[in-house]
């Protein structure tokens, strides 16, 4: 199938900060395509500058063939796009709400009528239409916010982390509904910090990490590229980094051993990968016992896409994400100390 | 919730239409009337559910009316030229000041559609011009000054400053209206190219009074130190002002009467049309490069 968007190259600064250092990715026709990446890396500003809300300092982005850079009307007309913020006039009726977004797009008088009316019904929001949206709990704003998206039919609908914020139930309706999209042809471009949103919806991903793609393919090619089954190890709750070391010394001289991680930021809990069908669990506590090394808890799983974040970076996205924070609060606190 | 619809219903409703050609098939302007008038409606919808903006709109110059009457009541006769009292005086004044603080109060909700990220919606459609989003916010202003500016007619009538002519009161809706265009422009411009509304704010406090008192809004020119005349001589709400004011002493006004006298010459009534009309242009033209800019 073809491409629908391309980006190539994307860069774009704020000042001191590199927010895209390098992003590259493509999206299909009609998939459903994932940008995965921890709280920071980049999605909302790579879904700005796709949108033409905001100009990369240098790259490319093709929607359908057309540049947004320099055509950025005729993408807008391709486009459907959901904020990461719902942003809905508060005094206004969902129906008016629907009714001026159906104008933006022009939308003729009747066939916005019937699409706004089927919308309505389609995403539930028939009882809710003539009530102020000032009036709306998250999760209806959000159907209400898709239902705008999709009013001119785009080609692309994006969402920007649509699940952020949302209860289960919410969430379950939207991604249902996203599914729905894709069997009726509409490719679907999201973002999340979510793993398990990402492996749920996406046919195909990317992760990015600090402005830049790490990783770009189906989920499960990700995971199988990564080889074997991942086992998380515990020597103690808290291990000193020395002992973890030695451990992964020698546990690394095990035959069904590939490869072995240690994760500083989770205790120095040992992430190993190891060839398929070994059974390995028992032979890893023996090794230990031998070396007069204590084990606190030891499990196993198929490698998931947080291993693929972790291989790429050497952290887990969860990791990544309290990083993150604590990177954004010490700025906000910088700031708030100049003034 | 949606157990009721079929699957080819799904598809209809929810697969993509392909036809890249939309956009052309629609005239520029047919889609710029629309997008024009969807976003007014949307002022217009906000203003009949929070009306406290239009009351306030209709009280506050009849304040100013009554306090600056009261402020020049024991003022000498004669005082101002031809024979007029101070409240005659003062009605020009009170009309273009009232629509041009409306107007430079435009861009605020502007900035606050900015600042909740709901300009964002406006900003990621296929706009035929950003200008709609100027011209819907110029209709409504114009409209809520013409409610004010009738407003202060009729209640300076009842103070005994006289009612022009019918001919007269479309020209003063003329030079509103050119000064109300000129100023939602600007104010406009400032919503896009200022950080938030802080600095909004901040802008519009130092532009507003300034301009007022150094217009001819509250005293002649012949009042004035040297330079406050120039600067006053430069200001656009002189330029509104003189010609109302002119309608309001003269009921014999032509286009070719010299309704203004400046250190630089005298204007006649059309001239000072056509430098208002220029002040738009003017405006307008510069504030374009702002108003396509993306955002970060
Ligand atoms: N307007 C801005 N001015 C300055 N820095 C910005 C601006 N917008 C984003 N950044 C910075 O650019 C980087 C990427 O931000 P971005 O919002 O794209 O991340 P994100 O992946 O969407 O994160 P989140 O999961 O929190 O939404 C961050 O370091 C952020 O602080
Ligand atoms: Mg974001």
């Amino acid at each position: 199938m073809s491409d629908v968007i391309t980006l190539k190259n994307l860069q774009k600064s704020y000042g001191q900060v590199k927010a895209l250092k390098n992003i590259s990715f493509s999206v299909k026709t009609g998939e459903i395509f994932g940008l995965l990446g921890p709280n920071g890396a980049g999605k909302t500003t790579t879904i700005r500058c796709l949108t033409t809300l905001a100009q990369p300092d240098s790259g490319e982005i093709l929607v359908g063939g057309v540049s947004a850079i320099t055509q950025p009307k005729q993408v807008r007309q391709k486009l459907g796009y959901v904020a990461q913020e719902v942003a809905i006039d508060k005094v206004l009726t969902g129906r008016e709400l629907l009714n001026l977004q159906a104008s933006l797009y022009h939308l003729p008088l009747s066939l916005a009528k019937k699409r706004i009316d089927q919308l309505l019904n389609l995403l539930g929001l028939q009882e809710y239409s003539d009530r102020q949206t000032g009036t709306y709990s998250g999760g209806i704003r959000k159907r209400l916010d898709l239902a705008a998206g999709l009013l001119h039919q785009p080609q692309v609908l994006v969402l920007d982390e649509p699940s952020v914020g949302l209860d289960i139930e919410s969430r379950t309706i939207v991604w249902d509904f996203l599914r729905q999209l894709k069997l009726a042809g509409t490719t679907v471009l999201i973002t999340s910090h979510y793993l398990e949103e990402i492996d749920a919806l996406a046919d195909r991903l990317a992760i990015i990490d600090q402005g830049e793609v790490i990783a770009e393919g189906s989920p499960s090619s990700l995971k199988d590229r990564l080889g074997g089954d991942r086992i998380t190890l515990k020597i103690r709750e808290f291990a000193n980094f020395e002992e973890a070391q030695k451990a992964k010394e020698k546990l690394s001289s095990l035959s069904f051993v590939e490869k072995i991680i240690i994760n500083q930021t989770q205790g120095n809990s040992l992430n190993l990968i190891v060839t398929p069908k070994s059974n390995p669990i028992s032979k890893i506590e023996q090794t230990l016992i031998e070396n007069d090394l204590p084990m606190f808890s030891i499990s196993q799983s198929r490698p998931s896409l947080d291993d693929v974040y972790l291989a790429a970076t050497g952290k887990t996205l969860i990791d990544a994400e309290i990083e993150a924070s604590n990177n954004r609060d010490l700025k906000a606190e910088k700031k708030q100390a100049m003034k | 919730m949606t157990q009721s619809i079929s699957p080819n219903q799904f598809t209809e409703i929810l697969s993509p239409n392909l036809d890249t050609q939309i956009e052309v098939k629609n005239s520029i302007f047919r889609d710029f009337l629309q997008e024009t008038l969807a976003l007014t409606k949307r002022l217009f919808i906000q203003l009949k559910r929070r009306p406290s903006s239009l009351i306030a709109g209709v009280i506050q110059p009849f304040m100013w009316l009554i306090l600056f009457g009261a402020l020049f009541f024991n003022a000498p006769e004669n005082l101002f030229e031809n024979n007029i009292t101070y409240g005659q005086f003062l009605a020009p004044g009170i009309i273009i000041f009232t629509a041009f603080s409306g107007a430079l109060n435009a861009g605020l909700p502007i900035m606050f559609d900015r600042e909740f990220g709901f300009l964002n919606r406006l900003l990621v459609a296929p706009l035929a011009s950003r200008f709609s989003i100027v011209a819907a916010s110029t209709i409504y202003i114009i409209t809520l000054s013409f409610i004010q500016t009738a407003v202060i007619i009729i209640a300076s009538a009842f103070i005994g400053a006289g009612l022009p002519h019918l001919l007269g009161l479309g020209a003063i809706a003329l030079i509103v209206f050119l000064i109300v265009l000129g100023v939602t422009g600007l104010s406009l411009g400032f919503a896009f190219a200022l950080p938030g509304h802080i600095e909004l704010l901040a802008v519009i406090f130092v532009i507003n009074l300034p301009l007022l008192f150094a217009s001819t809004a509250l005293a002649p020119l012949s009042f004035m130190a040297g330079w406050l005349q120039i600067i006053a001589s430069l200001n656009p709400l002189t330029y509104a002002i003189e010609p109302i004011r002119y309608i309001y002493q003269n009921s014999d006004w032509s286009f070719a009467s010299v309704v203004m006298n400046t250190p630089w010459g005298n204007f006649n009534f059309v001239t000072v049309l056509c430098l208002l009309l220029a002040f738009d242009v003017v405006i307008l033209l510069s504030i374009k490069p702002l108003l396509s800019r993306r955002f970060a």
